[in-house]
């Protein structure tokens, strides 16, 4: 691969969670910083994400949901992705996420949680640190 | 000298809105003969839309509440009325408010989770029981299967034995701000123009005290947008309401009365104040004006409003406290009809009972001890009140001006505009967060060191486990053959120009599930799949 490749991530809102604010500032400000995004909408399976997460060959896949339901939605889609050949994509998650929570969601592979107030800065820089850029 | 002691701490003042503040405000700014702000329960209602105001009788204080069952909520619902608050609000969860049952694919891992799980009229009696409705006014945060659970608590009430001629409540049903900023659509934007309509219509004559409808800045302005942004949007939302009514046939004076208003309170305490009364007035100007309104309660704005969701912190959640008492107390300096007070812990999780009484609280310190409800209107002639609410009117009506160019709100809604608007407003909020042009207390200034919030509210998984047993009873002993026929024509109804209301009553009082209705809907209108763009 060339030097100069761009990170690609895709952002992505699973489940029935209409709170897009934050996934779209967080696209966008990934953007900014010179990676390639990719927004999916509203209501994805995790089975819809994860095909999307392959076709578009992501390093990055950016979880978010205010609904509640993380704790059935982004295991699965970890798990979809390793069952499809995508276990290196690193997996993000991000929105009303209990702190009690984030312990069993790192363990089923998710690779880190942002909360309420996080700056968008703090996930580029855990992204660039997080991607192998080779 | 003289320059360094009146230095300033900042080169320019501005507020959510990018209007410059000036240093001080004098007559000059509120203009001699323009000033026209008029006397309160009269056009244009910059003032309030009743003369007396809260001294006839207190705002409603109305929490938003519903979590798990029926039965949790119920039980939520009665402490509230227990602890002084006057009116319901019912937070459906997401299945419900997408029109599918608990047993759905996609409803797993949802069901509960941000408000009650309705499946039938066997969850709404439960919800309802001991709840006498003709004594309570109710307001139901549901948009898209709107019709559905409106003819739920027009059938609950039959049961109780009150008629629907009794009911007093609101039904959310905005599908506009749906697809602009709050997601939980299900049909295309015409054909469920028509479902709303045909509340208008079914409501002006069988449930005349109902608020058919409740025109929402609130989303809006939770999404990213600016104080004008969230007064121009609603408005121009209203309006494609007005007119859609007008195209299939109705009297504007039959229906306009009961539309109502929701709104945003933010934290800039002038700005959401001035907002409020502008948006009264706009409302009265363009109803007058724009449609030839003779009756003024169709040009009253009537609103609820609700305290900042995105202005609370999961930092020092404590805080939240104070930004709510501002937001609330704006709100009713700004002369809301009803109000509800957000929890401090909800930038964590659903609200405790403990947090929700404080929050409650907040609004009985304001109403009974404050003072300022004795007065109508106190800010009325303050130089800078008076300038601001006529800057936002001004602002406010140049964007709607510029939705009017794009051939109205459902064109630009269509057309990604208002979506684009408000996501560019989100995002210049958060880079001035983080570059500390903002300051939002304990998040990006005068942080401390926490440990984990504790005792936080969870709902219980097993919910969904529950709603899908019942389910299936429900389905095992209902009159399946009148399940079929109701359905088959509420099909026949949504497929012709027909009112859908009394089939859809027809249906669940058959007990039909929601989603057994909804699907018929998705059968015969299509489903909305909106494209995607990134400002």
């Amino acid at each position: 691969m060339s030097g100069g490749k761009r990170i690609r991530v895709l952002v992505a809102k699973p489940g029935l969670d209409g709170h897009d604010r934050g996934a779209k500032i967080v696209a966008r400000a990934l953007r900014d910083a010179g990676m390639e995004v990719v927004y999916t909408g509203l209501r994805q399976t995790p089975e819809q994400i994860t095909e999307a997460a392959l076709q578009e060959d992501v390093d990055v896949v950016a979880l978010s949901c205010l609904s509640g339901a993380h704790n059935h939605l982004f295991p699965r889609v970890v798990d979809l992705l390793r069952q499809q050949g995508g276990s290196d994509i690193l997996v993000l998650g991000g929105g009303v996420i209990p702190d009690e929570d984030i312990p069993g969601l790192k363990l089923k592979g998710v690779s880190e949680v942002f909360l309420p107030g996080a700056t968008t800065q703090s996930i580029v820089e855990y992204i660039r640190t997080h991607v192998p850029i080779t | 000298m003289e320059a360094k002691k009146h230095s300033e701490r900042k080169s320019s003042f501005k507020n959510t809105s990018d209007i410059e503040l000036k240093r001080v405000y004098t007559q000059s700014d509120v203009g001699g003969d323009d000033c026209d702000i008029g006397l309160p329960g009269a056009y244009p209602f910059t003032r309030g839309v009743q003369p007396t105001m809260y001294r006839g009788r207190f705002w409603t204080m109305r929490q938003y509440a519903g979590m798990a069952s029926a039965e949790e909520s119920n039980a939520r619902y009665r402490y509230l009325l227990e602890q002084g608050q006057t009116g319901l609000s019912v937070a459906f969860d997401l299945p419900t408010q997408i029109g599918y049952d608990s047993d759905h694919f996609l409803a797993q891992g949802e069901v509960g989770k941000v408000g009650v799980a309705i499946d039938s009229l066997l969850d709404m009696e439960v919800l309802f029981s001991g709840i006498p409705l003709d004594k309570v006014s109710t307001s139901m945060t549901i948009n898209a299967p709107a019709a559905v659970l409106l003819a739920m608590y027009i059938a609950v009430a039959m049961k109780q034995g009150v008629p629907p001629t009794k009911l007093n409540g609101t039904i959310q049903n905005d599908i506009l701000k749906e697809y602009a900023a709050r997601g939980t659509y299900i049909f295309p934007p015409r054909q469920s123009m028509r479902l709303i309509t045909d509340i208008f219509a079914y409501c002006a004559e069988h449930v005349p005290e109902w608020n058919t409808i409740s025109i929402s800045g609130y989303h809006i302005r939770e999404a990213g947008a600016s104080a004008v942004q969230e007064v121009a949007f609603t408005l121009s939302d209203g309006m494609a309401y007005v007119q859609a009514a007008l195209e299939a046939g109705l009297a504007v004076d039959d229906f306009a009365p009961r539309l109502s208003f929701f709104f945003n309170s933010h934290v800039d305490f002038f700005e959401e104040v001035a907002k409020f009364r502008a948006a009264r007035r706009l409302w009265a100007k363009i109803m007058r004006e724009r449609f030839g309104t003779q009756n003024p309660r169709s040009q009253m704005l009537r609103f609820h409003t609700q305290t900042g969701g995105s202005t609370l912190t999961a930092q020092q959640p404590d805080n939240n406290i104070i930004r709510v008492t501002l937001q609330a107390l704006a709100a009713v300096l700004g002369g809301t009809q009803s109000l509800h007070t957000n929890s401090r812990d909800e930038a964590l999780a659903l609200p405790t009972e403990e947090s929700v009484r404080i929050a409650l609280r907040t609004q009985q310190i304001i109403a009974y001890e404050s003072g300022v409800a004795d007065v109508v209107d106190p800010l009325a002639g303050s130089y800078y009140v008076e300038s601001l609410t006529n800057e936002i009117e001004k602002a406010a009506l140049e964007q709607i001006a510029r939705i009017d160019a794009l051939g109205g709100a459902v064109k630009a809604i269509e057309q990604g505009y208002m979506q684009r608007e408000i996501q560019d407003s989100a995002y210049t909020w958060q880079q001035q967060v983080e570059s500390k042009e903002r300051i939002v207390v304990g998040v990006n200034q005068f942080q401390v060191r926490e440990s984990a919030p504790r005792g936080l509210e969870r709902v219980d998984e097993a919910v969904g486990e529950r709603q899908r047993a019942k389910l299936a009873l429900l389905k095992g002993n209902r009159d399946n053959a009148r399940v079929q026929a109701a359905l088959s024509e509420l099909e026949r109804c949504a497929s012709t120009a027909e009112n859908v209301m009394p089939a859809v009553l027809e249906a669940v009082l058959a007990y039909a599930t929601l989603g057994e209705v909804c699907d018929v809907f998705r059968r015969v209108f299509g489903e909305y799949r909106p494209e995607e763009t990134l400002a």
